[in-house]
């Protein structure tokens, strides 16, 4: 290890300053200059045998990288990263990295971790500004054609990752807009959408086809693609909204998360009248849920002019699902959070608005099978608040419709896809899943990982032709 | 890009498109809807298809003037083009022999009860329809209604086409005159009129479909804006439907559901109407 002495403390990126930014939907994250970069990178301490790799759903060569940003040579730490990664603007942004590379950083032990993620988003947009598409490799085309289901981050990585390799990738959209989640779950002011789509043009520049406003399983089905395309990808997510299942859920003003953020992000509802899509703007918004999806709910919900945005969550602080940094955020932001409280109803006016929200408050008991301790309602402990805006963020699951229309995939509990976990394998023939549809409901970097290794299966498989069947 | 092919103005506030969407018309079944979203920034609105043309590669929708999005797909032209149709989704209408059945269409949903009830002749049935509006310049396709029907029934609110009354006037007679002789009866039209057709037919126990319409975003199950209390429980229109037991839906749920942005709508219609005409696309005078 080098003797060069130990900066304890992350460079800091500069914010829009909390009173400012919850009025406004722009990136709340600044990003770096390439001089605070640069002194960031100098951080590292380059070690012989670099955990931070280890750490990484999407392998990326993190010293290697860093050291090039370190020596300002940024066009060059972008292709590295871009190698493993097709996404390195949005993971720069969304990874939990605090649970991944830099958890494994050895400054992580005494003092801050090497800032990995600031450092990805730091290069990615500055390839971005550029305004220059990646140089391409001349690639021996094989012959090979695979249709991806979905322009999520599992489709967008394996369409990548398969495209370098010379097979030719259909994505098939079934919204008007590429993404996935990326667009239509996580808001504006935490992933751009423009950011999004300068990764699919990027895309579409490597020589990957997009076809938009296509819906697997009604358009046309599984069995049909597979007549034309010799693999197929199914990168669906999980876009089936929870709901409670308790009195007035069907009130006007009570919102799916999906619903809410889709009429926010996608339909740009929140430029209304501009944008045709309307969207209640509330004066008392609730949110119920303690995941990162409740935490964009609720600071929509100020963006949008709410006087007081509450976040109900079933259990205590400790046990929320949400990135430590998020919750942060929209602390600072002026989101307020009741915990231990599940909602029992909702009540409405005569013309079927919501009005207010009855919840009953917990205890806490032992832990589930989830490892946190299971919420238990006291009895008689009802109380009701208002509320004219209720959004539901308590989870989502596969969308059935493929699954419908393919009798012979195997599903298993809560609709996701069944998959052999090391080759992405489904119970189909030449059909692999990933991502969200395959674990339930996870994060972009899981996506991204399992994309990774389904595209290197289905290389395998379209190289071999063999299929083990899975058990 | 889905290039509107020919344009038809069937009244004073309908009007239908043949719209380039080979995809969707491949796959399109009498009773399926389409999502289609006119530039970047409209919304995403459903619309029934309500005839389809494999080999040309078409499908043909007919929509009435009820806000915004839709006077503005009045105001384009063949050659226009839409950014997304998207289709066909939610599930066909069930198509069987039952012997005999009665096809009601009321205002615009004449126009998708036709493929239906075509679809049900074919299929075997002997199909009664009963088409109304609320005049008789509004209302639509009596002769394409009368070639796929034994019978046809048109009533107008006003009497100045048909029989003066509800469409539920000729199904009551009907009901009683031929007693247990239909199987089914299926009804598209405004909410109110679906709702009334469902206590015509309920104490008959003639098991009775409708197709809902409420508000949608994606239209494949991912926002549950468009969900409907049923006495089976919470349901999607969008990927459940459209089709549900009339006998079976909380009507004042849906009723109350459709009114929401009534106000924003009517926000966006004015702020629309006072731009086309700074634009000089709408002239004097017209609509």
């Amino acid at each position: 290890m080098s003797t060069k002495k130990i900066v304890p403390k992350k460079t800091p990126m500069s914010e829009q300053p909390p009173t400012e930014r919850v009025r406004n939907f722009d990136e709340v994250a600044l990003g770096y200059t390439p001089e605070q970069a640069m002194a960031e990178a100098q951080r590292c301490l380059q070690c012989a045998r670099p955990a931070c790799i280890i750490g990484c759903p999407a392998n990326i060569n993190i010293p290697v990288f860093i050291k090039l940003v370190a020596e300002g040579r940024f066009q060059e730490a972008i292709d590295s990263i871009r190698a493993t990664n097709a996404l390195p603007a949005v993971t720069g942004r969304v990874c939990p990295q605090e649970q991944q590379c830099e958890k494994e950083c050895v400054l992580a032990k005494r003092f801050d971790s090497v800032a990995i993620g600031r450092l990805e988003r730091f290069v990615a947009d500055w390839e971005m500004a550029k305004d220059t598409t990646p140089e391409l490799r001349n690639i021996q085309p094989t012959g090979k054609r695979v249709a991806v289901v979905g322009s999520g981050p599992a489709g967008i990585t394996v369409a990548a990752d398969l495209s370098k390799l010379g097979h030719e990738v259909v994505i098939f959209e079934a919204l008007h807009e590429t993404g996935g989640v990326l667009t239509y779950g996580i808001p504006e002011f935490r992933l751009p959408k423009g950011v999004v789509r300068h990764e699919v043009n990027v895309l579409r520049h490597m020589g990957v086809r997009v076809v938009k406003d296509f819906v697997v399983g009604k358009t046309a089905t599984v069995d049909e693609l597979l007549r034309a395309y010799d693999a197929v990808f199914l990168g669906t997510g999980a876009g089936l909204p929870w709901f409670l299942n308790i009195p007035g859920e069907g009130l006007n003003g009570v919102y799916s998360a999906n619903e809410y953020l889709t009429r926010v992000n996608l339909m740009k509802a929140y430029r209304f009248p501009e944008y045709d899509t309307p969207i209640a703007r509330g004066h008392r918004v609730v949110t119920i849920g303690g995941g990162n999806v409740a935490m964009d709910a609720a600071r929509t919900a100020l963006r949008l002019g709410a006087e007081n945005s509450t976040v109900f969550y079933r259990r205590s602080r400790e046990e929320m699902p949400a990135r430590s940094e998020e919750i942060r955020r929209a602390e600072e932001g002026g989101v307020c959070f009741i915990f231990m409280v599940t909602p029992v109803a909702f009540h409405g006016d005569e013309n079927g608005n919501v009005r207010a929200v009855e919840v009953v408050k917990n205890s806490l008991g032992e832990p589930d099978v989830s490892g946190r301790r299971r919420p238990i309602p006291i009895e008689g402990s009802n109380f009701t608040t208002s509320a004219d805006v209720v959004i539901i963020a308590v989870g989502q699951s596969p969308n059935p419709m493929i699954s419908n229309a393919t009798p012979d995939l195997k599903v298993g509990k809560g609709g996701v896809v069944t998959v052999d976990p090391d080759t992405m394998k489904t119970s189909k023939r030449g059909v692999f899943a990933g991502g969200d549809v395959a674990t339930g409901g996870a994060t972009v970097i899981l996506a991204i990982g399992q994309g990774k290794k389904a595209a290197k299966a289905i290389d395998e498989y379209l190289k071999t032709g063999t299929w083990l069947k899975i058990t | 890009m889905y290039r509107i092919r020919e344009k038809q103005v069937l009244s004073d506030v309908t009007q239908l498109i043949v719209v380039d969407a080979p995809a969707v018309a491949k796959k399109a079944m009498a009773g399926q809807f389409v999502v289609l979203l006119i530039d970047e920034h409209g919304e995403r609105i459903p619309m029934t298809i309500a005839d389809y043309d494999r080999d040309a590669g078409t499908i043909t929708l007919v929509f009435e003037d009820v806000g915004k999005s839709t006077m503005q797909l009045g105001t384009m032209k063949a050659g226009d083009c839409l950014l997304t149709v998207v289709g066909p989704l939610g599930h066909p209408t069930e198509i069987k022999n039952y012997g005999s059945v009665i096809c009601i269409g009321g205002g615009v949903g004449v126009a998708p009860i036709f493929p239906i009830a075509r679809a049900l002749r074919e299929a075997g049935n002997t199909v009664v329809s009963i088409i109304g509006a609320r005049t008789g310049k509004l209302l639509l396709w009596e002769d394409r209604m009368r070639d796929v029907s034994s019978k046809l029934y048109v009533c107008t609110d006003d009497g100045s086409r048909g029989e003066k009354g509800l469409v539920i006037e000729p199904l009551k007679k009907l009901l009683d005159e031929r007693v247990g002789e239909f199987a089914r009866v299926i009804a598209i039209g405004p909410s109110r009129m679906m709702e009334k057709v469902s206590e015509v037919t309920m104490p008959y126990k003639v098991p009775t479909i409708v197709s809902l319409n409420s508000i949608m975003i994606d239209g494949i199950g991912m926002c549950g804006g468009c969900r409907v209390e049923t006495a089976d429980g919470s349901r999607f229109v969008c990927v459940d439907g459209p089709d549900f037991d009339a006998h079976k839906v909380n009507w004042e749920h849906l009723e109350s559901r459709l009114k929401f942005y009534r106000e924003l709508e009517w926000l966006s219609l004015e702020r629309w109407k006072h731009r086309c005409a700074l634009d000089g696309v709408v002239e004097e005078g017209s609509k």
